[in-house]
């Protein structure tokens, strides 16, 4: 009961347009209540929700995207890009914001939640789970 | 008859773009909304689609108000497609006879 | 059901939390705790400021994990450990202290 599973999150949705973004967010930091491993990956559309400088007031939203920047807080530290979808879509890792946890064990240290993979990671990623959200 | 046509699903997901570039005539103006908005910016998969369609005199437009919610800044749009705000929006469905919306 | 506070009315849902995070104020703080029966110290505005800025930042109300931990980090380990906090905010620090806070209940919180 006790065993810690590998919860991979796969993020495929841009963010605004429809819920599957905020969804996501929402399940991950829940879920994150019960101190499994979990990894998170955005790939295709998911790769906006990332953005830096997103501005919602234009459109009367929330803007959630400051809320990725405490997953760190939560220990949801291994955050995957996909290399490709940023390319498809003319973007690269510096539209991205910089996410980042500290590391306990190593004095605090801040270091990069963020690594960017391509297609055979990923299939990796996906071939090691244990648990599968898809949003 | 000239036709505004938004589209609000992203052109990496779905193929409403796609569909509304190859009925689009040259008296019309697609307007990216949404999701959509992805596809105005520079140096994507959907960039030569867009540019072919420019070519045949179709005109473009983005909605600003989109594009700050991504994080997409107007300075990594297509040349040749327009910014608007939401005023903006409304004077080019006032300006076209009719809208075709690409749900 | 409204709170009144210096004559105003703030809406509120079932629970008790205010329905528009731009209604706070110390006032309106202070009497959403005499709603429980308690007093706001010197202690427990460190806490509710904490959880004001912490929205501020990041757009949500922190679990209680990461509340205690964050708490300890910056106001010293006497304070950032669950006893502490459940002395200050006995019906649980997330909870409790996001009401006075003026904040949604914390994601996840039942």
């Amino acid at each position: 009961m006790s065993e810690t599973k590998k919860f991979v999150y796969m993020n495929r949705k841009a963010p605004y347009g429809t819920v599957y973004a905020l969804e996501s967010l929402e399940v991950v930091l829940i879920g994150a209540a019960f101190e499994q491993e979990v990894q998170l990956v955005f790939v295709d559309d998911g790769v906006y929700q990332l953005t830096k400088n997103q501005s919602t007031d234009g459109i009367g939203m929330k803007n959630f995207s400051k809320t990725y920047s405490a997953l760190g807080d939560y220990d949801v530290n291994q955050i995957y890009i996909d290399e490709q979808s940023l390319k498809d879509r003319g973007l690269t890792m510096d539209d991205l914001q910089e996410l980042t946890y500290e590391d306990e064990d190593d004095d605090w240290a801040e270091k990069s939640s963020m690594k960017l993979v391509n297609r055979e990671q990923l299939a990796e990623l996906i071939g090691n789970a244990d648990v599968l959200l898809n949003f | 008859m000239s036709t505004l046509h938004t589209v609000n699903k992203s052109p990496f997901e779905r193929s409403s773009l796609d569909t509304c570039l190859s009925v689009v005539s040259n008296d019309s103006t697609v307007l990216l909304i949404e999701d959509g908005v992805a596809g105005a910016l520079q140096n994507t998969t959907a960039s030569s689609s867009i540019t072919d369609a420019m070519g045949n005199g179709v005109k473009f437009a983005v909605l600003g108000e989109d594009l700050g919610a991504r994080g997409l800044s107007a300075d990594r749009v297509m040349d040749g497609i327009s910014v608007v705000d939401y005023a903006g929006f409304v004077q080019l469905a006032a300006d076209h006879d009719n809208v075709q919306s690409w749900l | 059901m409204p709170l009144e506070v210096n004559g105003k009315s703030y809406e509120t849902d079932e629970e008790g939390y205010l329905a528009n995070l731009n209604d706070w104020n110390e006032d309106v703080a202070a009497a959403l705790a005499a709603a429980d029966d308690a007093e706001l110290t010197e202690n427990h505005w460190e806490v509710i400021n904490f959880l004001r800025e912490y929205y501020e930042e990041y757009q949500i109300a922190p679990a209680v994990r990461v509340l205690t931990k964050a708490i300890g980090k910056k106001l010293g380990k006497d304070k950032g450990n669950s006893k502490y906090l459940y002395e200050l905010f006995p019906y649980g620090p997330a909870k409790q202290a996001c009401k006075y806070a003026g904040l949604p209940k914390p994601t996840g919180c039942v």
